[in-house]
């Protein structure tokens, strides 16, 4: 049983966002911070890392479709127990919206072959849909299993896991294979190690294109449905900074527990 | 010449300076307030190869080249002082002898689960009541074969780790005629009957890391647990401090990085006169220099570091390279306080903490004066 971990490179969680003049959208870190493996995405590497070391999983793969630069980012996951990493680069992919996105990662998948399980994290910090998990998974044609907390049980081709709800947990059970999308609930993601460091440097992680793929459907920014015409910074917001004064920490508290029920906070 | 890290080294950095800023900068103060040792995060180390930064792979160590094991020593001293020393005592001083010095059975019997993280940590005895920086002249701490064990008897001061250590690397004279060949380094479980160790020492800073007198009364271990060779005890504590003084020089760089970044931050914060702080010139001189001798003590610890790894003589280098590092820290922990004016002197701002911790830094692993021997009398060698 083959597990696949799709995971994308985002800007470091301090990059501020900025859209100059043209429209030309931007994340630079002002610390200088180097991209990141998307934060949600290490539950997701830790849980297929987990499902090799604990549910018998031959190999826990890190998939990525993205820039060359993306390479980082799954040198991370080799250095954090991955078996294996793939790129997948093209200039055709460029500009696509989350459906083609999903379409290239569902190829991608496909070529792999045996994967039982692709775990995704629940969102990006960048792109924020929530949605490709799903549409991989509807490109796939496998069952997906959103929001979740716990895999409970693995057996006769059998997923059993918990989802984290608003409203309380779900246990459910689906057919494999599954496309399962995390929370942070799920784990504590490790660090990644020295040594696995130096074996993500010694690696090399193929780059698949267009041509290595059969992608079902159309990619790239002429076929993206949703259109990123207009693309803007929020003006930031108006605040203001009240003292509050008081004899002592009690009178300052029941000041401010008082302020707080005022505007409704609590 | 290049001056640039490794892809790996600087791979490395990120992962301990991440690694640190989260679990353990933000409890050094606790750390230093309690005295409680910050096994929380020490746990973590061990998959991650900070407890076995100089020991092979195949014992589970990370096997890091001297460069990157002063890179995460620097970077654990800029998060807490106490927590670097210990893990710095665990790598240097108490794992080091084993990994270079110890028979095949020691390393598959000790290295795995002190490199892991799955056993507690490591510690070297040298120092006694009455020997210091004189070890060879001072040590009475002995060891006589009887059977098939040593028995050991003596009392140690001083041992950075003894009640969070498995084992002890105990220098014992084992020829009673004295001489530079008399000593031995002896490896003892700290669970071996015979053995007591001190409530920790209150000490000015350091306090979460733990300092303890240790008594051997007839302590009997295999005598297969000699580290390297009978007789060359002193020879082999000498090599392994000279590792273990590049190790202090880089934690002392940290303490200093972590004082500066403090002291540039409030000076920016604070205004008198009608101007941040930062903006008057006596601060920028003192901001300037601190930049400065910071660089420079880095690049001694590198160096050091460097000529270590390429297997070159590296003994004045890295005596240079404390004496230097740790002087520097000291005065840039103390202008910071200066900078922070009487709030530098207060627990809140941390600067203070830095300051007390780096005040071991020019006596632990030889002292200042010690470096300053060590240098002369290669230099009057040399010329
Ligand atoms: C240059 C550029 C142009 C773009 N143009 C458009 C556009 O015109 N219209 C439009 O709608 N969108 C556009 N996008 C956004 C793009 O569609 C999304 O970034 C992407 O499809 C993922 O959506 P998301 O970020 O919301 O991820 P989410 O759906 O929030 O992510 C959920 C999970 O899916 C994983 N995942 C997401 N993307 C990948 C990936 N590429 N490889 C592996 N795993 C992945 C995440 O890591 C996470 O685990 C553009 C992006 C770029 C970089
Ligand atoms: C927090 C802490 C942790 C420690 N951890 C350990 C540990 O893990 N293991 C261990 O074995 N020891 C440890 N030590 C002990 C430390 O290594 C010694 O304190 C140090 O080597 C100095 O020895 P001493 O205290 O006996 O001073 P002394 O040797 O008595 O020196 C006293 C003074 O005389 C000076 N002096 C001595 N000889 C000369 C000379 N020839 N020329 C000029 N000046 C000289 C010294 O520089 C110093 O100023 C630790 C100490 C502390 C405080």
């Amino acid at each position: 049983m083959k597990v696949v971990v799709c995971t994308k490179q985002t800007p470091s969680t301090t990059a501020v966002f900025t859209v100059d003049a043209n429209g030309h959208v931007s994340w630079d870190d002002p610390g200088g911070k180097p991209n990141i493996v998307n934060p949600w995405d290490e539950y997701a590497i830790e849980e297929a890392i987990r499902l090799k070391e604990n549910h018998g999983a031959t190999d826990a793969i890190a998939l990525t479709v993205g820039s060359e630069e993306s390479k980082d980012a799954l040198k991370t996951c080799l250095a954090m127990g991955c078996t294996e990493a793939i790129l997948v680069s093209d200039s055709a992919f460029d500009g696509s919206d989350t459906v083609g996105t999903a379409r290239v990662l569902a190829a991608a998948i496909n070529k792999i072959g045996d994967v039982q399980i692709a775990v995704f994290g629940n969102r990006a910090i960048d792109g924020d849909t929530g949605l490709t998990p799903v549409q991989v998974a509807r490109k796939l044609g496998w069952t997906p299993l959103t929001y979740v907390s716990a895999i409970k049980e693995i057996s006769n081709g059998q997923i059993t896991v918990e989802r984290l709800l608003d409203d309380g947990k779900e246990t459910v059970t689906a057919p494999l294979p599954v496309v399962i999308s995390v929370v942070k609930e799920i784990n504590e993601p490790r660090y990644p190690s020295f040594m696995g460091i130096r074996k993500a440097n010694r690696a090399t992680i193929p780059v698949w294109t267009a041509a290595d793929l059969e992608v079902d459907g159309a990619t790239g920014a002429e076929a993206a449905k949703v259109n990123w015409g207009h693309v803007y910074a929020p003006p930031p917001r108006e605040g203001s900074v009240e003292i509050i004064e008081g004899e002592t920490i009690e009178e300052k508290v029941r000041k401010l527990v008082d302020k707080l029920f005022e505007e409704k906070v609590i | 010449m290049d001056f640039e890290l490794t892809e790996e080294q600087r791979e490395f950095r990120h992962l301990v300076h991440e690694f640190v800023a989260k679990e353990v900068k933000p409890l050094a103060r606790h750390t230093d307030e309690t005295g409680e040792f910050n096994w929380q995060a020490v746990k973590k180390m061990g998959p991650i190869g900070l407890l076995g930064l100089e020991v092979p792979e195949k014992y589970g160590g990370a096997g890091v080249d001297a460069v990157s094991a002063a890179i995460a020593a620097e970077e654990l001293g800029w998060g807490c002082g106490s927590t670097a020393l210990a893990i710095g005592a665990h790598n240097t001083l108490g794992l080091g002898p084993i990994v270079r010095y110890g028979s095949e059975q020691l390393k598959q019997q000790w290295l795995p689960r002190l490199a892991t993280g799955e056993g507690k940590l490591a510690a070297l005895a040298l120092t006694e009541p009455g020997a210091g920086s004189d070890l060879q002249g001072g040590v009475r701490t002995t060891a006589v074969k009887e059977g098939d064990s040593w028995i050991i008897d003596g009392s140690k001061m001083w041992t950075t780790n003894a009640s969070i250590a498995d084992v002890i690397i105990v220098l014992c004279r084992t020829d009673p005629a004295g001489g530079s060949h008399s000593l031995s380094q002896i490896l003892v479980p700290t669970d071996t009957p015979g053995i007591t160790i001190g409530p920790p020492e209150k000490k000015m800073g350091l306090k979460g890391s733990p300092t303890h007198a240790v008594t051997f009364e007839e302590v009997r271990v295999p005598l297969e647990n000699l580290v390297g060779e009978e007789g060359r005890g002193l020879h082999q504590t000498l090599a392994t401090l000279d590792s273990g003084r590049i190790g202090i020089g880089a934690l002392a760089v940290g303490l200093a990085q972590a004082a500066y970044e403090r002291a540039v931050a409030y000076a920016k914060e604070r205004h008198t006169f009608g101007k941040p702080i930062a903006q008057h010139q006596a601060i920028q001189w003192m901001l300037a220099d601190a930049a400065t001798e910071i660089q420079a003590a880095r690049l001694m610890v590198y160096w050091a570091a460097w000529l270590k790894q390429q297997g070159k003589p590296y003994t004045k280098a890295a005596s240079m390279a404390k004496l230097f590092a740790t002087e520097v820290s000291e005065r840039v922990c103390r202008n910071a306080i200066q900078i922070h004016g009487g709030y530098g002197y207060s627990a809140e701002y941390e600067v203070e903490r830095m300051y007390r911790d780096t005040r071991l830094m020019t006596i632990g692993e030889g002292t200042s004066e010690i470096q300053r021997l060590v240098i002369a009398r290669h230099i009057l060698n040399e010329w």
